[in-house]
């Protein structure tokens, strides 16, 4: 069971009252109509899927109900932060997924 | 190789069972091969043994970092089944189930592959609409499926809560008569034997570090205990950690490896003859031959490599499974696992050749990949010793990503593996 951290409820909270919504910081294109396919395809389906240090949105379904971004281990599922949507994360993969 | 047979085993008994040849050998790397095979699952030993037998490439080496059959292929819950809805997956599928039903033969190996028969449950109107879509599109392409209703769902499990009264009631059921269960482990090693047989080099706990490129063409691989080994041709079939060789090569794939846990509870007594599944409460269920309920449902929502997931995953589990049998509610659960499956965004697989030249990539099975083991290994050798995508792979490009021409089980059959 992950314990996960509300930045807006500003409390740690069990797994089953949060939804895993995928990867963070994906950039919808700005022209839409305008993208190769290549640039769309890629916007749409591919994701980093790191072994190691990932970010990712949760949103606090069973309680205030707000999205945020989580820094997260792949192999060993330590979190390391919540942040709020739209800020940077403090801890970053570098090579190989190691925390920096 | 020591052919199996009752005759056999009548003499090695005598002998006590000391004098059983080993089932493969333990062989050191050569320096060259004409094809690598990366992982060595049952998807990778089946690609190298029908290499070896239907196209006679026996200079081949299978690459496997831990043991053989040790990821997935160890940790699934061995259904066989092929009522997909869309042709390219149905026929595929379907293609496997076919070299399911000699297969024992076919390897002189005993996978102990029961065609006891897959009931997928529909509890809501919408669920049997799916149900007789699919069953339509099913038997258009020659796949045995039946549509049930609650009294035909009774007749062959009399023992599920089938009553109007249930939280969801159950209104009747897919019914594919030809689907089943195999020996997960069996299909592993009588692959893995078959193929060392004919000469397939089955090289354990040596982990691929690199991929040797040379213009945007493969040349092979690094390892970390044997350094570099060459080849002509590199298929990688390496399920959840396929997004990690696919980053060595230089491109990205539309893969996310999440945990997908099953479990195991005590033996009992025979009880339960074929497969339920139902989409709706997400759960199944099955008996293996020691007498243990295989249970399992969907994957844990979050990405991860652990081999392990969440404890609500497990609860919700089995909350579908004592939902539909109240009978089980007093079983022990004996042990719990998790695998990593390399989930696509439509629902299947990718067999396909890559941007790199000479590399070719077999992934994204998901949480299904067991019942394909077969075809999905034929059809990848063909393509590996031709170098061309055999026909049923063909859909199955990782490019159809950019151009849009999805095989969509996901959003449309809602298919539970």
């Amino acid at each position: 069971m992950l314990s996960i951290y509300c930045p807006h409820c500003a409390e740690h909270r069990d797994e089953e009252e949060f939804h895993y919504k995928g990867q963070a910081h994906i950039a919808r294109p700005v022209d839409p109509d305008n993208c190769t396919d290549e640039e769309w395809g890629n916007y749409m389906y591919f994701r980093a899927n790191p072994r190691g240090i990932h970010h990712e949105v949760w949103v606090h379904a069973l309680g205030c109900r707000k999205f945020f971004n989580v820094t997260r281990d792949t192999r060993s599922y330590q979190i390391f932060e919540s942040y709020p949507i739209g800020t940077s994360p403090a801890v970053t993969g570098e090579q190989g997924g190691q925390p920096s | 190789m020591q052919r199996y047979s009752g005759f056999g085993l009548l003499k090695n008994s005598v002998q006590h069972h000391e004098n059983w040849q080993r089932a493969w050998r333990n062989p050191t790397p050569k320096k060259h091969y004409d094809v690598i095979v990366v992982g060595g699952g049952g998807h990778g030993l089946a690609t190298a043994y029908y290499l070896a037998k239907e196209h006679g490439v026996t200079n081949v080496a299978v690459l496997e970092k831990g043991y053989l059959g040790g990821g997935n292929t160890g940790r699934n819950t061995t259904i066989v089944r092929s009522n997909y809805l869309w042709d390219e997956a149905a026929l595929l599928y379907e293609h496997a189930m076919k070299l399911w039903e000699g297969l024992s033969q076919d390897l002189n190996y005993n996978v102990m592959f029961s065609q006891r028969g897959v009931l997928n449950l529909g509890h809501t109107l919408q669920d049997m609409r799916d149900i007789q879509r699919r069953v339509n599109a099913n038997r258009l392409n020659g796949i045995d499926s039946e549509v049930l209703d609650t009294q035909g769902v009774q007749k062959i499990v009399p023992f599920m809560d089938c009553t109007a009264n249930a939280r969801y009631p159950v209104l009747g059921a897919s019914w594919q008569p030809r689907a089943g269960v195999a020996r997960h482990d069996a299909v592993a090693w009588g692959y893995a034997r078959a193929a060392d047989a004919l000469g397939v080099d089955l090289i354990q706990q040596t982990e691929v570090v690199d991929m040797l490129m040379e213009n945007g063409t493969i040349v092979g691989v690094k390892t970390d205990r044997y350094g570099e080994i060459r080849a002509n041709r590199v298929g990688c079939v390496v399920a959840g950690n396929s997004s990690v060789l696919a980053k060595m090569a230089g491109f990205e794939l539309p893969l996310e490896s999440h945990p997908l846990q099953a479990l195991v509870s005590e033996p009992i007594k025979p009880i339960l003859d074929t497969v339920v599944m139902s989409n709706h409460v997400h759960g199944y269920v099955s008996q293996s031959d020691k007498g243990d309920l295989v249970i399992g449902a969907g994957i844990d929502a979050y990405t991860g490599y652990g081999q392990r997931g969440s404890f609500p995953t497990i609860e919700h589990t089995l909350q579908a499974i004592i939902e539909l049998f109240p009978i089980f509610s007093r079983v022990r659960m004996n042990r719990q696992w998790g695998g990593i499956v390399d989930t696509c965004p439509d629902a299947c697989p990718i067999i396909s050749e890559t941007p790199v030249q000479n590399l070719y990539f077999n992934c994204g099975w998901g949480t299904g990949g067991f019942k394909a083991t077969t075809g999905s290994g034929h059809v990848f050798a063909a393509s590996l010793a031709k170098g061309e995508m055999h026909p049923l792979a063909k859909p199955f490009s990782m490019f159809r990503f950019h151009t849009g021409a999805l095989v969509d089980e996901h959003g449309a059959a809602g298919v539970a593996h």
